[in-house]
């Protein structure tokens, strides 16, 4: 149990990150111009009614006092009203947060699924035909932008063959699931390509390890030599790779949830900009930041468990 | 003798070639799109804003290649045209944070102690948000529009040079030729710049080209959401958007802009790992 101390204090080193994630956030969405006070009114904002919704929500405070009220509210687990919604921000992020936690899971889930055996049988056939095509074809994913490949999967799914459903998110858990297939199947084609990458990378060294080489000269099948000592070996780089990708895998979602019209947190911060709810977009970026910092922690971990060579 | 000399360098030649072949075929897709974007008032076979109502949608033919939009406009004079912004986006949208992450991550490595503290929590935090999130912000903050982009991907896209930077600083401040610099006397900023910084950069310049892959693909994407470039103006996320009403009937509005995405990025994906291989560089 002595490899997993850092459990304990890792948390303490995050409190400065936390602190400046939300100075920056704070910061950031005062610096967006435009008065929330006259947004929320439209055309009845009288001088006299703007003062009263700014007095209401705070607006009229000196910055550092809305900084302090914001620090004092968020450890009491509150961010605010959002002003196009008119209810608690947290409350409205909770109603947002499982379409996209779904998707993230899902979308990850279905990727390593991808990847594990596309790398697989290119480091296995290093330097042959199916290495080639497995790394050109990634290679060239890399590149694809998921809002446009979103559209292309929703020309052949949904327009030529009919079999999923275009866009919106359903009701009940199956309908629920047949929404989020494509959107899934997108973000995970997108960063299957990163992972065979690295999951290919790694396995041809692991291949040709002492360890392996070991494994071997004991009569070990080579399937089993694989499986049982290259597979976990090779998994560590790409539970990292994929920890330090999870900003990009918020990014994509965010984009994604946009084109596919899902009503999760992605969609919430976009519309959140563009009608300058000040506390909404606080609130998602705040929470997107601790997921983060929540995700890398969880990621040393899993690399102690799986490896039990690494000491953090 | 001579003849033997003249086949063997020959040989070498063409071997050099096939073992730099990603690197060769990542610089012909480059290449291509750079002449594109150069002679594109040559190349384009039609304007590629003005409207024409006679030519709406059309389906991709012998006079247009790729179709029409809904406007009547050339889907592939557009693409050529595009090529300059889409360029554009990828290289001053990797140049600044190169330089300012170079700057500052040989400044935090050489230097270290409180400088390099602070410099690594600051990077901590803005690697805490997630990359579209703060760049979204900043863009809602400074308005719509490249420029708007542009100074978004400086603010936080320098971290990851910075870092890259900073750990080669470290090794290479402890090696004989450094040391030997200070006992000359020269200044830090002489040993940092000109005898450091030359042996330390090129992996950054291998990153340089799979960050250009991203900042393209960053760039197309706020351009989709409709916070980047402005229509009329023929980019490529742009055209995606444009064309989004239309995919039931009009595919190819989507879909050959999206390739021409799909097509750069490989060019700078290959182009990076061959100068990887070049220059010895691991990722």
């Amino acid at each position: 149990m002595h490899r997993y101390k850092f459990i304990l204090y890792r948390p303490l080193q995050f409190l400065p990150v936390i602190f400046g994630v939300s100075l920056i956030t704070f910061i950031l969405v005062r610096l967006i111009p435009g008065d929330p006070a006259r947004v929320l009114l439209g055309a009845r904002s009288t001088p006299a009614a703007i003062a009263n919704i700014r007095a209401q929500y705070g607006l009229d405070e000196p910055l550092w006092l809305q900084y302090f009220y914001f620090l004092k509210n968020l450890a009491n687990g509150e961010m605010g009203k959002s002003i196009l919604y008119k209810i608690d921000v947290l409350k409205l992020i909770a109603t947002r947060i499982e379409p996209t936690i779904t998707l993230i899971v899902c979308s990850v889930f279905l990727s390593i699924l991808i990847a594990i055996p596309l790398a697989a049988i290119a480091a296995r056939n290093r330097g042959g035909i199916p290495d080639h095509a497995v790394r050109l074809i990634s290679t060239m994913g890399i590149g694809f932008p998921p809002f446009w490949l979103a559209l292309m999967l929703i020309i052949l799914f949904s327009v030529k063959l009919g079999i999923v459903p275009v866009s919106g998110y359903g009701e009940n858990f199956g309908d629920k699931l047949a929404h989020l297939i494509l959107p899934c199947l997108t973000i995970a084609l997108c960063l299957s390509s990163v992972l065979t990458r690295s999951l290919r990378a790694s396995m041809v060294v692991e291949l040709q390890s002492d360890l392996a080489t070991a494994a071997r000269a004991r009569g070990m099948p080579e399937s089993i030599v694989f499986w049982r000592h290259v597979l976990p070996n090779s998994l560590v780089p790409a539970v990292n790779l994929l920890a330090v990708n999870i900003g990009w895998l918020i990014g994509g979602t965010v984009v994604v949830e946009t084109v596919f019209a899902i009503p999760g947190m992605g969609q919430l911060l976009v519309r959140a900009i563009f009608s300058r709810d000040y506390m909404v977009v606080q609130g998602v970026a705040m929470v997107f930041a601790c997921g983060t910092v929540l995700v890398n922690f969880l990621a040393d971990i899993l690399t102690v468990t799986i490896d039990p060579r690494v000491k953090l | 003798m001579s003849t033997g000399h003249a086949f063997s360098a020959k040989i070498g030649w063409s071997r050099w070639l096939g073992q730099r072949l990603t690197l060769v075929a990542g610089m012909a897709i480059l290449g291509l799109f750079i002449f594109m974007a150069i002679a594109a008032p040559m190349i384009a076979p039609y304007d590629p804003i003005a409207q024409n109502g006679d030519l709406r949608l059309v389906p991709p033919s012998f006079l247009h290649p790729f179709g029409t939009d809904n406007f009547g406009r050339d889907i592939l004079s557009r693409i050529i045209w595009g090529a300059r912004i889409d360029l554009q986006i990828a290289f001053i949208g990797v140049a600044f944070p190169f330089l300012i992450g170079t700057v500052l991550g040989t400044i935090s490595g050489y230097f270290g102690g409180i400088i390099d503290t602070v410099f690594m929590r600051l990077i901590d935090i803005i690697l805490a948000f997630p990359f579209l999130v703060l760049m979204l912000s900043i863009i809602a903050i400074l308005g719509p529009g490249l420029l708007s982009f542009y100074i978004a991907m400086a603010l936080v896209g320098w971290v990851s040079y910075a870092r890259l930077i900073r750990t080669q600083m470290l090794v290479l401040k402890n090696s004989d030729y450094a040391v030997a610099a200070v006992s000359l006397g020269f200044s830090n900023a002489r040993i940092m710049f000109r005898h450091l910084l030359p042996n330390a950069i090129a992996g950054s310049v291998v990153f340089s080209m799979s960050d250009a892959v991203l900042v393209l693909l960053n760039g197309a994407a706020i351009s989709y959401l409709g916070l980047g470039v402005q229509p009329p103006l023929a980019e490529w996320g742009v055209m995606v958007a444009e064309g989004q009403s239309f995919i039931s009937t009009a595919w190819w509005i989507t879909l050959f802009p999206g390739l021409s995405i799909v097509v750069l990025a490989f060019g700078f994906s290959l182009f990076g790992d061959g100068l990887g291989e070049v220059l010895g560089v691991r990722e």
